[in-house]
């Protein structure tokens, strides 16, 4: 069974945006406190994080119409990779070797988990 | 140790490691993802058994009362509310990926229940998935 390009972009497409959902969740779990200011600063972020969830979902769903899963699986867990580089951009989190490997083992096994789904 | 001593700071190409937040994630919000991924594997179970369940009835009715897509939407939502609680200490860096145990759960409990078998190639990935998550876990100790 081919993938078509565009079914990879869309997926491709759903992984970004459920990477930067992610985001917007962890900025509205921060800080989120009992006083009216944070809460409403953080169901902003919140909120904005949950759209982009089903957004991806969207795609995600789009995608995976046509197409092989073994193909198109692994590319959805490209989000962690993405995730990775947006943490350190927009939290300062520190990238070590631990999360670099541990990712591509994730992404190795996804692929593997996927080959078995035939 | 930023004033002083500008001509060495000021070429560094990256951020110095003091200026990266190191802190550490806590077990809480570990566990509490693991329990997100549980539910997350429930969920994909449930939409699935849900896709299958379509067509007995029309429309919005059919859509209410088809159960098992419906539970899968209650756990979507709990699973969302669970990984938020989670992120509110820690590093998304850390515990995001975690989430990934998601297609272990589906991998090892989706034979209970469709025409699925736990082969080789499932196995092995399932060893890489765990093992690339522990190496994670491991990481953020420090």
């Amino acid at each position: 069974m081919t993938t078509p390009i565009s079914s990879m972009l869309l997926v491709l497409l759903a992984s970004v945006i459920g990477s930067v959902a992610s985001v917007f969740l962890k900025a509205g779990a921060n800080h989120l406190h009992r006083d009216k200011a944070s809460l409403i600063r953080s169901g902003k972020r919140l909120s904005v994080g949950v759209v982009l969830f089903v957004v991806s979902s969207i795609f995600y769903v789009w995608g995976i119409k046509d197409g092989s899963l073994t193909v198109l699986y692994p590319l959805v867990s490209l989000g962690y990779v993405w995730t990775l580089v947006w943490s350190r951009l927009f939290f300062n989190e520190p990238i070590n070797r631990q999360k670099i490997y541990g990712v591509g083992l994730v992404l190795v096994g996804v692929m593997f988990i996927a080959a078995g789904n035939k | 140790m930023s004033s002083t001593a500008p001509t060495l700071e000021a070429t560094a190409p990256v951020a110095t490691p003091s200026k990266l937040q190191a802190h550490r994630t806590p077990a809480k919000s570990i566990g509490l993802v693991l329990v997100c991924t549980i539910i997350g594997a429930a969920a994909q179970i449930l939409l699935r058994m849900g896709a299958d369940y379509i067509g007995s009835e029309e429309g919005l009715a059919g859509l209410i009362s088809n159960w098992p897509l419906m539970a899968g939407y209650v756990c979507l939502g709990a699973n969302t509310l669970l990984l938020v609680i989670a992120l509110r200490e820690g590093q998304l860096s850390v515990l995001y990926p975690i989430i990934a145990l998601t297609y272990v759960w589906v991998a090892i409990l989706s034979p209970m229940f469709f025409d699925d078998t736990l082969n080789a190639f499932k196995i092995v990935g399932i060893i890489f998935v765990v093992g690339g998550v522990s190496m994670i876990g491991a990481g953020s100790k420090r």
